[in-house]
């Protein structure tokens, strides 16, 4: 697909706005909708499309459109920028910091994400409530929280962030973000679910509350 | 477009390139204290560095607990052929632990060893397991976990935000002229120092494994600012590349199929790596397909198969058997991995790869061989820089990363690319604010800077007048088509004399593009301004390779096919001149003996040894058109 818009770009229309940078699925800039599905360009192939009608190919339409193909993404950046990074627990005894690789498999698939934003652009949440994004950060942030919340080293704490600002409770776990990853990162399942139980744990589960009536009491 | 249409920023220091090497600079120029600025040609977060898979050399000791700096430092000295500055190879092979344990503490996560440590693979010309990685994703890892720490320090960063021009004042960078992407507008960045991290070249090559963004845009703006280029003729090809469908060719294979067990067959069928063993390697490669064989079953005791020899002498065998005509119909040979292992395991052990092929091409590399060529790689030489300070020669103006010159000599080893955008990234970002703090604030824009502001404005915004002119699109295609041709793996002197003069000609012609249209996000306009670079870029590297009359490294002269002890003592140096590029022979800098310790006496031999480093060892029932005329092989001296 991206080798189709490039060459009508190089023979026909000079201008036509696109963005694309590594053409392997690695870098996620050519973030298009092919027929209307979400997707990478560069990762889809004209023959798996169907024969004998026109391909339409437009931009992530839950983004503001720059031109062609090209929208205005810097709602991921300005979310992105309001997580709290990463909090290093201290170094062992020897200088060093030890990890087990069974615990760092869960992170490992959401450090995956090659931030291409089709989760973004795909979840109804963002697409469909302006009203909310002020409220809401989406499917991209929440993959990033999980990763620095199930890191054996990290001492930080978004949870108070994921209950407000970051809004999980919006999400309606529908997994349109899963089914739209390029990367395949179980998205709802392994990031949002689990989220979403730590939330509810702290701030909405009857019995803990009412245990919490007691520590209270000096 | 008036003046009062551009925008003025102000910072102490400006980082041009938002990759590894840009954003650790940035990062460490804020740390130090200086108030930063960054700027990316793309999305933040989408630079070439993403693509890097293998890992990050460091001695840290983690799987062989005998590793350290100075074998690291040994081996990168060896891989590059003795051409390295050996002081940034010492310091690469010192400082890269520091610099991968920092990325650890800022919430990196590399694959863990049994102990739970930072496990590390091995790559070819490590003598240890040294690569740090995440799975075969590593430059996403160290990309996203620098962007945040960037973005934690509060760094302002401006994206698609690509440098026109670098301004000087009195002989010293004063800031920077940009263009908006998205709006067409143009931006002033006045600062004191600013640090070059803006990748290679590789875009000028038909068939490359780079990124779009590598135009060769720092080696452009360094040569313009009055600052020297070297090493510019060593342009490394990595051996295993797709060969289609589409832009998908130069797609990396990465070395690990071959790690695995792939082998490399011509069209006859042939097991061809076997005649391509060089003397040197003779004692530690196998000779026949037995014992080659063994080798993957215990990977210890036995010498290794010969598809495993360094990148370079795997490179020139491949272009060498296609051109002499026994390679398949997309000008590849077939790397085979179906026949050789079970599905599950290629499908366990290649788990990205697998997934890469059938997506691009369709392809089941579990039944069916690859077809693979080389593709432009990486870009060794450009800007020259000094080696504690990433200082290039005009004061305030620094540069790190694939930009600058030096570390990797004549050939770079796996691993080490990503260690080096660590190391000379933080190094220059920390000089570059010393610079910039240890300097007065930049001072009013004087009548001259304006005047120069709106003569560069005039000339980026020529294009988007010219209702008629060349097609950019189909410009670079002519140039890329010549770098391919005459400037690639191989190289003769009149094939490189019609690349020079074919790229004096697309210059010209480059100055009569239209990139009519809107200002608005206008891919035509971006690639007149890149063509640019790729132009100097792709004349510094020919007339460079002009120059170099033997063969070094990824440098293969076919009338040179022999290293010479007097060019393995010179460095080509490159500056900007009024009648073009002025070119200079410098002498390399000599090892002091406590480092020369360090290397094996045979090891010191190889570097200056007569025999040739690439011809074709064995006679089979093939034609020798790969080997050169004997007459050549000894030059200079």
């Amino acid at each position: 697909m991206l080798d189709a818009v490039r060459e009508v770009q190089a023979t026909q229309a000079g201008d036509l706005a696109v963005r694309w940078n590594c053409k392997a699925g690695k870098c996620g800039s050519c973030s298009a909708e092919v027929n209307g599905i979400p997707r990478l360009m560069c990762m889809t192939r004209l023959d798996g499309l169907p024969t004998g009608e026109p391909v339409t190919v437009g931009p992530m339409r839950s983004f503001p459109l720059i031109r062609d193909l090209v929208t205005d993404v810097s709602f991921n950046y300005e979310k992105a920028a309001g997580i709290p990074s990463f909090q290093p627990v201290p170094a062992g005894a020897d200088g060093k910091r030890r990890m087990y690789q069974e615990d760092v498999e869960r992170i490992q698939e959401f450090h995956r994400c090659i931030e291409c934003f089709l989760c973004q652009n795909t979840c109804h949440v963002v697409r469909d409530h302006a009203d909310l994004r002020p409220h809401y950060s989406g499917p991209r942030s929440f993959v990033r929280i999980a990763a620095l919340e199930m890191h054996p080293l990290d001492a930080g704490d978004r949870l108070p962030l994921l209950k407000d600002g970051a809004g999980i409770g919006l999400c309606n776990v529908t997994k349109c973000c899963t089914e739209v990853c390029p990367e395949q990162i179980r998205i709802t399942d392994n990031a949002i679910i689990p989220l979403k139980e730590r939330v509810a744990d702290r701030y909405y589960d009857p019995i803990a509350a009412f245990l919490r009536c007691f520590k209270r009491t000096p | 477009m008036s003046e009062a249409n551009i925008t003025a920023h102000e910072s102490d220091v400006l980082v041009v390139g938002a990759g590894g090497a840009g954003l650790r600079a940035a990062i460490e120029a804020a740390a130090t204290g200086a108030r930063t600025t960054l700027l990316c040609k793309s999305l933040l977060g989408k630079a070439h560095t993403v693509m890097a898979e293998s890992g990050i050399a460091a001695a840290l000791g983690n799987v062989h607990g005998e590793d350290a700096w100075q074998a690291h430092f040994r081996d990168t000295m060896l891989g590059g052929g003795s051409m390295n500055d050996w002081r940034m190879a010492r310091l690469l092979a010192q400082e890269a632990p520091g610099r991968v344990l920092e990325l650890e503490a800022w919430g990196a996560v590399f694959d863990r060893t049994p102990e739970g440590l930072i496990r590390q693979q091995d790559a070819g010309g490590h003598r240890y397991a040294r690569l740090a990685h995440a799975g075969d994703r590593t430059g996403v890892e160290i990309m996203r976990t620098l962007q945040q720490r960037a973005v934690q320090l509060g760094i302002e960063v401006h994206m698609e935000c690509s440098v026109q021009q670098l301004l000087t004042r009195g002989g010293r960078i004063s800031g920077a002229l940009a263009l908006r992407r998205a709006t067409g507008q143009f931006a002033h960045f006045r600062s004191n120092a600013v640090v070059l991290a803006t990748g290679g070249g590789g875009r000028a090559w038909k068939v490359s494994s780079n990124s779009q963004e590598h135009t060769g845009d720092g080696v452009n703006l360094a040569l313009q600012a009055g600052a020297a280029l070297t090493d510019m003729e060593f342009v490394q090809f990595h051996p295993t590349c797709m060969t289609g469908p589409g832009s998908a060719q130069g797609t990396l294979v990465s070395e690990a199929v071959r790690g695995a067990g792939g082998v490399l067959r011509n069209a006859e069928g042939r097991r061809f790596m076997f005649d391509y063993i060089p003397e040197r390697l003779r004692g530690e490669t196998a000779p026949t397909e037995t014992e080659a064989d063994d080798w993957y079953a215990t990977r210890q005791d036995r010498r290794r198969p010969p598809e495993l020899l360094p990148a370079d002498v795997v490179t020139r065998a491949i272009d060498a058997e296609v051109r002499a005509g026994r390679g398949f119909k997309n000008g590849g040979v077939h790397l085979d991995i179906a026949t050789r292992r079970s599905s599950d395991e290629i499908r366990r052990l290649l788990p990205s790869t697998c997934r890469r092929f059938a997506l691009l091409a369709g392809l089941d590399i579990t039944r069916e061989p690859i077809e693979v060529a080389p593709a432009c790689h990486y870009s060794i030489g450009g800007v020259r820089v000094e080696a504690e300070t990433a200082a290039t020669s005009v004061p305030g103006l620094y540069a790190a990363g694939e930009v600058a010159a030096g570390v990797h000599g004549a050939s770079r080893l796996g691993g080490n690319s990503l260690a080096d955008l660590l190391v000379f990234g933080r190094r220059a970002g920390m000089h570059a604010a010393l610079h910039a703090l240890g300097t007065e604030p930049p001072a009013k824009v004087s009548a001259g800077e304006s005047k120069d502001v709106a003569r560069i404005v005039r000339l980026v915004e020529a294009p988007l007048g010219r209702s008629k002119g060349e097609n950019p699109y189909l410009l670079q295609r002519e140039l890329q088509e010549c770098m391919q041709a005459h400037v690639g793996v191989f190289r003769t002197r009149s094939g490189l004399e019609q690349a020079r003069d074919k790229i004096a000609r697309l210059r010209r012609r480059a100055a009569k593009i239209s990139a009519a249209g809107p200002r608005l996000y206008n891919p035509a306009w971006h690639l007149a301004l890149d063509l640019e670079s790729m132009l100097a870029f792709a004349q510094a590297t020919t007339l460079a390779a002009l120059a170099r009359e033997e063969s070094r490294g990824c440098h293969a002269r076919e009338d040179f096919p022999a290293p010479s002890a007097e060019f393995g003592a010179t460095s080509i140096v490159l500056r900007s001149s009024l009648e073009g590029l002025r070119m200079t022979r410098e002498a390399v800098n000599a090892m002091p003996e406590e480092f020369r310790k360090l290397m094996v006496p045979d090891e010191l031999k190889q570097f200056f040894e007569e025999q040739s480093t690439w011809v074709r060892t064995k006679s089979t029932s093939g034609s020798g058109a790969a080997t050169p005329a004997a007459g050549n092989s000894k030059v200079t001296g």
